[in-house]
């Protein structure tokens, strides 16, 4: 199998056995940084939702105004101000922090975080204001503190209803993720850019990545589409 | 009359080859701005510097009247291709991968590619052991990226960068230990910008590539002919030396 693969880029100018693992490493980048940007964002997220939803309008209105930042402006902006902003720090080069802020992935990473995380928040705000009042009533019939109503009976509902706006933020995300290229980072489009560069190739380049970018664009759809059969099968009309 | 009808149907596919190469009215070049001194924009907007000098010059000797557009770097070539303006006229070393797409006049200019880094590095350029663990900054597809790549690949990390401030930026932030750039460029970039006490450069500068060149379309050969033409006048004339004195204190003339 390999073997055929190695033969069959020996005969091609363009992919060769190095620039297809040069993709191969792009995407390897872009699933990590991807991934982790979601994991974190939806971590952070998930209180933050809850915290917009407080009556405390001080509380509410300071999730409001991160939110209303990170979903108001560019995230190529955002990348942009974070990672050379970042170097600018007075006294940043001296600390302990610089060799983690200086390499391209952290400052990348932490744009990502920050972006997804008020996206995700919003998604999660929507899906707990629109609860049924009969079911929190229900649940404070029965004695409920508002912290287990909140454990038991909203956020889970909750996410079944943000389930369908989650899966779009999370394929947003991936294909946001190609503009980590523009401060050096090599994911997939960094590949294709380096590659396109080197044999001035933009169609060949360009249409490999798409199609890397589809292939997991698919399997998002396909992952999310399972889960939604799940968590939604109490919303199937009944069948025979 | 037969005779006659032939002969005039001979005269006009005659005349129509004779026309067929195309006239020149309007030379429409390419440009990647900023690329301090060659080109960038002066303080109210417009554009200025050498390439932008000679190019006005070497228009004015073809009477030809030119535009100039303003293209990104890494899309220069495609745009040629796909007729968005007629000649690159930005900087751009001849080299055989590039012969390959387009047609290039003669050199018109030729600089050295130097070595930029912080007051406080030390490195020997030609010895690549000593970059090793450091990140060496280039802008991606230039002839200073194949070097960087050729030499130092193995031993450092090769940072490519689509736009040159974005490469300084990241010099200036100290994300970058060596920055491989065009020897003038980095010179009014980097060592006589503000803070440029800072940094210097690192050992001798190497000459890479046959120079730079105009290129266009294959197939617009006389267009290249026009240019080959008008570049050798100005070269000659003194406007080329003229130019030259106006940017740089020594010759980059090829």
């Amino acid at each position: 199998m390999y073997e055929t693969i190695e033969q069959l880029l020996a005969n091609n100018d363009i992919f060769t056995l190095s620039t297809v693992l040069e993709y191969w490493d792009g995407l390897v980048m872009t699933v990590q940084l991807v991934f982790l940007s979601l994991i974190i964002g939806l971590v952070l997220a998930i209180p933050l939702a809850i915290l917009r939803t407080s009556e405390n309008w001080l509380v509410n209105r300071s999730v409001w105004l991160f939110t209303y930042i990170f979903r108001g402006t560019p995230l190529l902006i955002q990348l942009y101000i974070i990672y050379y902003g970042v170097a600018y720090i007075d006294g940043i080069q001296q600390s302990m922090f610089w060799p983690i802020v200086r390499e391209a992935y952290v400052p990348t990473l932490f744009a990502f975080v920050l972006n997804t995380a008020a996206y995700t928040t919003e998604i999660f705000r929507g899906a707990i204001v629109a609860t049924g009042r009969g079911e929190i009533e229900a649940a404070m019939a029965y004695g409920m503190s508002r912290g287990k109503c909140m454990r038991r009976i909203i956020l889970p509902s909750a996410f079944r209803r943000a389930l369908p706006a989650y899966s779009n933020e999370v394929i947003f995300m991936l294909h946001a993720s190609s503009i980590a290229s523009v401060v050096t980072i090599i994911d997939i489009t960094g590949a294709a850019r380096d590659v396109y560069a080197r044999y001035y190739a933009p169609f060949e380049a360009f249409t490999f990545a798409a199609l890397i970018y589809l292939c997991l664009t698919f399997i998002l759809v396909f992952g999310f589409k399972q889960w939604e059969k799940r968590w939604h099968r109490h919303l199937r009309p009944l069948s025979s | 009359m037969k005779k006659t009808l032939v002969a005039l149907f001979g005269a006009v596919v005659l005349s129509s080859t004779a026309v067929q190469a195309k006239d020149w009215d309007v030379v429409r070049l390419a440009v990647d701005v900023p690329y301090e001194p060659f080109e960038y924009r002066a303080p109210d907007g417009s554009l200025t510097g050498f390439e932008i000098d000679l190019g006005n010059a070497v228009c004015e000797e073809m009477q030809v009247k030119c535009e100039w557009i303003v293209q990104a770097w890494d899309g220069i070539i495609p745009g040629l291709l796909a007729r968005k303006y007629d000649a690159i006229f930005s900087s751009m070393s001849i080299n055989e991968e590039r012969a390959k797409k387009v047609l290039f006049s003669e050199a018109y200019y030729n600089t050295p590619t130097g070595f930029f880094g912080p007051q406080a590095i030390n490195v020997d350029p030609f010895n690549p052991e000593t970059l090793k663990g450091l990140r060496v900054g280039a802008q991606r597809g230039t002839i200073q990226d194949v070097y960087a790549t050729e030499n130092y690949s193995s031993v450092a990390e090769i940072k490519r960068y689509t736009a040159g401030d974005d490469l300084v930026n990241d010099l200036r932030g100290g994300r970058l230990d060596v920055v491989v750039l065009d020897y003038p460029v980095g010179v009014s970039t980097i060592i006589e910008a503000d803070g440029g006490d800072a940094y210097k450069v690192l050992g001798d500068n190497v000459q890479l590539g046959e120079g730079v060149g105009v290129a266009a379309r294959k197939r617009d050969t006389d267009l290249i002919e026009m240019f080959n033409k008008a570049l050798a006048t100005v070269k000659e004339n003194g406007v080329y030396d003229e130019i030259n004195a106006k940017y740089f204190d020594y010759s980059i003339k090829k």
